[in-house]
C-alpha cells in the first residue's frame, strides 16, 4: 500500500522587543545566568504581570503578515504545570482566543508550483527559562534569563505533505517574519523553534492517522531529516501491520533518529483558564488598519524595488532579498557607495562565499556594509586592485578591521604613479629582451609575461591596468 | 483616656495639635501589644524598632514644619499576606515561614510615604483561606470579646489588633469576606473596596479576581481616612481602576436622607440567628426614621454564590499557589529527585485547608470537568453581577447581615469545612460581583458578643457606604463599643 505523509508544524518565535512580555527586564541574550531577571519573571509572590504593549504590536504585525484574521478582543490564559524552568507554576499564553487565526503562507511545493499552507493560529505567550544539568548528573541549575521573553506560536493546519515542503514553509515563514521585523528567527540561537506533527495515511484516505510529535530539532535541516526518519519508521510499522503509537518523540542529532519521550496517557492536562491578573487585550479596528498599512515591505516587493530603483537583474534582486538582513546589508552598503551592480556582485560573490564557509549570517558578520563600501570605493579610486581587495576582505572579515586601516597599516596602496611604474617597466624591458622581441614578432602572450614580471617586482602593488597601458606604450614606441 | 483607646481620627488631631508625639502614640500601642498579644495572638511578626523609627521621623518632620498627611504618626498593623520589603511575610504558612520579600506592596509604599509606623504583621488563615484564623500554620488568634472564640478570618489578626486597642487601624484582605466577617465578629468597621480600587500589587494572591485589600477600623471616619491613603490607580496592577480617588473624608456627614436602601429578602429567610436578623431590622428602621427610603430587594441567585465562589476561588488558588515548588524561595523539603522535591515541599509546606482548595481547584479546571464546574461557576458569577445591577436600579444601597451568627467557639467548626464556608455566606456575592461592601457593628448579642450588618453599594460607591456607616456610628453617640479586657501582670488575663 502507498502512504501519504501529513505534517503540521508548531513554530515558536521570539519577538524583537526591548523588554520581556510582563516585566521590564531586558529581552536579550546574556551569558551570565539569571542576570536579566527581577522578582516578576522569577515568580515571586505578590508581583503582578504588566503587559508589554510593544510585544502586542509585534504579534499583531506577525498575524497580519501571515494573512490572519485578527481578534480585536483576546486575552491571556494560564497553562498550569510543574517544572523548574517556569517560575510561577504556569505559563501565560493565549489558549482560548489567539490574537490571529485562519491565516496562510504560499510556498512552492516539491513540484515547484504554488501551494497554500493554512495557519490555524498565531498566539502570544511567554518563554520559559533553561535548565543546566551538571556533567556528573547529580544537580540541575535554572537560568531564568529567557523566562518571560515574548514569543508567538504559529501553528499550521496539517497541510504539508513532505519534509521538503516543511522546509520550504519554514524558510518562507522565517523570511516573512524577518521582513516584518517581528523576529530575527535564528533557529541555531533558539529564537525560532519548531515542533513537527507527522502521521501517515493510505493514499486517497481523508482520515488522519495516529501522529507523533517531534521535538528537539535545532536546524531546518534537522526538521527535514527528522521527518524523513519518522516517515520511514512509521511506514515500516504500518507495512508490517502494526499501529503507530501516538506519542512525543525526541530527535537525536547524533544518531539521526527519533526516540519516544512520553505517550498520550502521560500527556499534560494544563488546566487552562483565563489569567485573572491581566486585563483583556482590546484592539480597535483603526489600530489594526494602521498596523496593516505600516506592514514592512516583504521580500517580493523589495526585489521588485531593487530591479526598478537599482537597475539590478531579476536574479540579483532575488538573491539579495533572500533574507531581510542580506537586503538590508546591500542597501546599507549603497548608503556610502553608488554603484549598485558592483555592490551586488561583491555581496553575492565574495561575501556570501565567506559567510557560507564561516557558517554565519550576514548580520553577525564583522565585515560591515560600511567596510564593503570602503573597499569598493578604494577599487574604484584605483588604490587597490580587485585581487588585493579580496585579500583585504578576507582580513577584514576575520579581524573586523576596516579595509582602509588594513591598507594603511600594511602599506598596500596600489602604485599608480606613472614615473615609478615607467621605471619598473624599463627595467623589465631591459631584463627580458627575448620577450620584447617575441612581442614585437606578434606573440602577444609575451605581454602577459612582462606584466606579470612588473607586478612581481612591485610585490603585487602595481595598478595592473596602468602597467598594461604603460607597457604597451613602451613596447610600441 | 489612654492613648491606645483613641480612634485614628482623634490620634491624628492630637498629633496635629502637637499634644502628643508619634513616638508616644506608637509606644502606647507597643505597650498594649506587650500586655495583650501573648493572650490574643494577633501578630505573627512585631516590628517595634521600625515603628519607632518611622514615628521619630514623623515627629522630626512635624517639628520642621513639614506638611503631613493626617495619618502621619498614626500606627498600623498589616495582614501577613501583604509584602513588606525585608520584613518577614509568611501568609501564615509553613511554606513562606521565613520569606522576606525584596519589595513593598503598593499599599505599603503608600503608608510608608505618609509616615504610618508599622507595628507588625498580623495572623491570618493560611493564604487567606479560612474564616477563623484556625488555619494559620502558627497559632489561632483569639477574639478580644471572648478569648474562647475565634476572631473570624481570614484577616483575624488584624481585627483582633484593632478591637483590642493594639493598633488603631489595620489592613486586611477580602477575597470572600475576609475583612468583613472578622470585622463583624470583633465589632469593627471592615470595608471591602470595589475590585480594582486598591492596588493588589504586593498582595500575595489567593484568588486574584476576588482579592481586595481593605481597612479595618473602629469608625467609618477612620476607615475613610485609611481608604483614601491606599486607593488609586496603580500601573503595576493591570486590574486596578483608572479612576480618580474622591476625598472619602469629605461629606461623610452627608446623611442618609432620601437614600434608597433595600434589605436583602433572601438573607432573612436563611438559618440566621434571630437576634442578628432583629438587629439588622432595627438598624433599617432607624435609617428609615432618619429619612432613608427603605424596601426589600430580591437577589434571587444568593444561594448559588457560595457554590460558585468555592469553585472559582480554589481554581485560581490552585494556579496561584503552583509557584511554591521549593526552587526559588520559601520552604524546600528534603528529596532525592525533582518530583519528590515538588511533592515533599508542597506536602510539608501547605496545611490541610490549602491542600483541600488546591485539590478542588485542580479538579474544577481539569479536562472533562472544566465546563461543568469552572465555566458554569463563571456564568453564575456573571448572573450574580447582573442581579446586583438590576437591584441597584431601584436601590442606592443594599443591606443585610454581615454574618449569620456572632463569633463561634474555637474548634467548633474546624472539623466541618462546609459549616466553616457557610460563615461567609453573607459576604461572598458582593465579592463575586466586585462591588464595595462594608461591615458595620449592629449592637451586642444577648451572649455579649458583637453582631454585624453589611451594606453594599454599586461599583465605586465607597463614599456613600462610608456616609451611611458614619451615620450609624453617630447614632451610638460617642466612643465605639469596645471589649472589656482585664489585663493582669505579665499580660495574661
Amino acid at each position: 500500500m502507498d502512504y501519504e505523509t501529513v505534517i503540521g508544524l508548531e513554530v515558536h518565535v521570539e519577538l524583537l522587543t526591548e523588554s520581556k512580555l510582563f516585566c521590564s527586564c531586558p529581552n536579550r541574550f546574556a551569558a551570565e545566568p539569571n542576570i536579566n531577571t527581577c522578582p516578576g519573571c522569577l515568580g515571586f509572590p505578590g508581583i503582578l504581570p504588566q503587559l508589554n504593549a510593544a510585544a502586542v504590536k509585534k504579534a499583531l504585525t506577525a498575524a497580519l503578515a501571515l494573512n490572519c484574521e485578527v481578534a480585536l478582543y483576546s486575552y491571556f490564559d494560564r497553562k498550569n504545570y510543574f517544572y523548574p524552568d517556569i517560575s510561577k507554576g504556569y505559563q501565560i499564553s493565549q489558549f482560548h482566543v489567539p490574537i490571529g487565526s485562519n491565516g496562510y503562507i504560499d510556498i512552492k511545493d516539491d513540484q515547484g508550483s504554488t501551494k497554500r499552507i493554512r495557519i490555524g493560529r498565531v498566539h502570544m505567550e511567554e518563554d520559559a527559562g533553561k535548565l543546566v544539568h551538571s556533567p556528573a548528573g547529580d544537580t540541575s541549575l535554572v537560568d531564568y534569563n529567557r523566562a518571560g521573553v515574548p514569543l508567538i506560536e504559529v501553528v499550521t493546519e496539517p497541510d504539508l505533505r513532505s519534509p521538503g515542503e516543511a522546509k520550504y514553509y519554514l524558510e518562507k515563514l522565517k523570511s516573512i517574519l524577518q521582513y516584518a521585523d517581528v523576529s530575527d528567527c535564528k533557529m541555531e540561537e533558539g529564537s525560532l523553534r519548531c515542533d513537527a506533527n507527522i502521521s501517515l495515511r493510505p493514499l486517497g484516505s481523508d482520515a488522519l492517522g495516529s501522529k507523533t510529535e517531534l521535538k528537539n530539532m535545532n536546524s531546518f535541516k534537522a526538521v527535514e531529516r527528522s521527518l524523513e526518519y519518522e516517515i520511514r519508521r512509521q511506514r515500516d510499522i504500518l507495512i508490517s501491520g502494526g499501529e503507530v503509537v501516538s506519542q512525543t518523540r525526541r530527535w537525536e542529532e547524533n544518531s539521526q533518529k527519533t526516540f519516544a519521550m512520553r505517550g498520550k496517557l502521560q500527556a499534560h492536562d494544563y488546566r487552562c483558564f483565563v489569567d485573572p491578573e491581566l486585563a483583556p487585550i482590546q484592539l480597535t479596528a483603526e489600530e489594526v488598519e494602521e498596523a496593516r498599512r505600516n506592514l514592512p515591505e516583504q521580500a517580493e516587493a523589495r526585489a521588485a524595488r531593487f530591479v526598478k530603483d537599482y537597475k539590478l537583474p531579476g536574479y540579483d534582486a532575488a538573491v539579495l532579498t533572500v533574507s531581510r538582513s542580506l537586503a538590508d546589508y546591500f542597501e546599507a552598503c549603497l548608503q556610502a557607495y553608488d554603484n549598485p551592480k558592483t555592490a551586488a556582485n561583491w555581496i553575492m560573490g565574495e561575501l556570501m562565499a565567506k559567510l557560507n564557509t564561516a557558517g554565519i549570517e550576514v548580520d553577525r558578520c564583522s565585515f560591515t556594509p560600511a567596510s564593503m563600501a570602503e573597499l569598493l570605493i578604494m577599487i574604484d579610486e584605483g588604490l587597490i586592485s580587485g585581487k588585493l581587495a579580496k585579500e583585504i576582505l578576507d582580513q577584514s572579515f576575520s579581524s573586523g578591521k576596516s579595509p582602509r586601516r588594513i591598507v594603511v597599516e600594511e602599506n598596500l596602496v596600489q602604485i599608480s604613479d606613472h614615473g615609478e611604474l615607467e621605471k619598473v617597466i624599463r627595467q623589465m624591458i631591459e631584463k627580458h629582451p627575448d620577450s620584447v622581441e617575441n612581442y614585437r614578432a606578434g606573440k602577444t602572450k609575451a605581454l602577459g609575461f612582462l606584466v606579470g614580471q612588473a607586478m612581481a617586482e612591485t610585490k603585487g602593488k602595481a595598478n595592473p591596468q596602468l602597467v598594461n597601458e604603460l607597457l604597451l606604450r613602451a613596447l610600441e614606441s | 483616656m489612654k492613648l491606645h483607646e483613641n480612634t485614628a481620627v482623634v490620634l491624628s488631631q492630637l498629633l496635629a495639635k502637637k499634644e502628643v508625639s508619634a513616638i508616644e502614640v506608637t509606644q502606647s500601642f507597643l505597650n498594649r501589644i506587650g500586655d495583650l498579644d501573648p493572650l490574643l495572638k494577633a501578630f505573627v511578626t512585631l516590628t517595634p524598632e521600625f515603628a519607632l523609627k518611622t514615628a521619630a521621623e514623623v515627629d522630626q518632620k512635624r517639628i520642621n514644619g513639614k506638611r503631613l498627611h493626617p495619618l502621619a504618626g498614626v500606627p498600623i498593623a498589616i495582614k501577613d499576606n501583604i509584602c513588606t520589603e525585608g520584613i518577614k511575610t509568611t501568609c501564615a504558612s509553613r511554606i513562606l515561614s521565613n520569606y522576606h520579600p525584596p519589595f513593598d506592596a503598593t499599599v505599603v509604599s503608600s503608608l510608608k510615604a505618609i509616615g504610618m509606623p508599622l507595628l507588625g504583621k498580623t495572623n491570618m488563615d493560611e493564604f487567606a483561606m479560612g474564616s477563623s484564623t484556625e488555619n494559620s500554620a502558627f497559632f489561632t488568634s483569639r477574639n478580644p470579646w471572648d478569648p474562647e472564640r475565634v476572631p473570624g478570618g481570614s484577616s483575624g489578626g488584624s481585627a483582633v489588633a484593632v478591637a483590642a486597642g493594639m493598633a488603631p487601624l489595620a489592613l486586611g484582605s477580602d477575597t470572600g469576606g475576609s475583612v468583613r466577617q472578622p470585622a463583624s465578629f470583633c465589632g469593627l468597621i471592615g470595608l471591602r473596596p470595589t475590585y480594582g480600587r486598591v492596588s493588589r500589587y504586593g498582595l500575595i494572591a489567593f484568588a486574584s479576581s476576588l482579592d481586595q485589600i481593605g481597612p479595618l477600623a473602629l469608625t467609618a471616619e477612620d476607615a475613610a481616612l485609611l481608604l483614601g491613603a491606599i486607593a488609586g490607580y496603580d500601573r503595576l496592577d493591570s486590574t486596578s481602576l483608572p479612576e480618580d480617588v474622591p476625598d472619602y473624608s469629605k461629606e461623610l456627614g452627608a446623611g442618609i436622607k432620601g437614600i434608597r436602601i433595600g434589605l436583602i429578602g433572601e438573607n432573612v429567610d436563611q438559618q440566621f440567628d434571630p437576634e442578628v436578623n432583629a438587629a439588622v431590622k432595627r438598624k433599617l428602621t432607624m435609617l428609615e426614621q432618619h429619612g432613608a427610603v427603605t424596601g426589600e430587594v430580591s437577589l434571587p441567585l444568593t444561594d448559588y454564590g457560595l457554590g460558585a465562589y468555592y469553585l472559582i476561588a480554589p481554581s485560581e488558588a490552585s494556579s496561584n499557589l503552583g509557584r511554591y515548588d521549593g526552587v526559588r524561595y520559601g520552604y524546600k523539603a528534603e528529596s532525592r529527585h525533582l518530583e519528590e522535591m515538588f511533592s515533599n515541599t508542597r506536602g510539608e509546606g501547605f496545611g490541610a485547608e490549602v491542600k483541600r482548595r488546591i485539590m478542588i481547584g485542580t479538579y474544577a479546571l481539569s479536562a472533562g470537568y472544566y465546563d461543568a464546574y469552572y465555566l458554569k461557576a463563571m456564568q453564575v458569577r456573571t448572573m450574580i453581577r447582573r442581579n446586583y445591577e438590576k437591584a441597584f436600579q431601584s436601590f442606592d444601597l443594599i443591606l443585610g447581615a454581615a454574618t449569620p451568627t456572632p463569633a463561634f467557639k474555637i474548634g467548633e467548626k474546624s472539623d466541618d469545612p462546609l459549616q466553616m464556608y457557610l460563615s461567609d455566606v453573607c459576604n461572598i456575592n458582593d465579592a463575586l460581583a466586585g462591588i464595595p461592601s462594608i461591615s458595620v457593628p449592629a449592637g451586642l448579642h444577648s451572649s455579649g458578643l458583637p453582631m454585624g450588618m453589611q451594606i453594599s453599594a454599586p461599583p465605586s460607591g465607597e463614599k456613600l457606604l462610608l456616609a451611611a456607616a458614619h451615620f450609624l456610628d453617630g447614632q451610638k453617640r460617642g466612643v465605639p463599643q469596645r471589649p472589656q479586657l482585664e489585663i493582669g501582670e505579665g499580660g495574661s488575663k
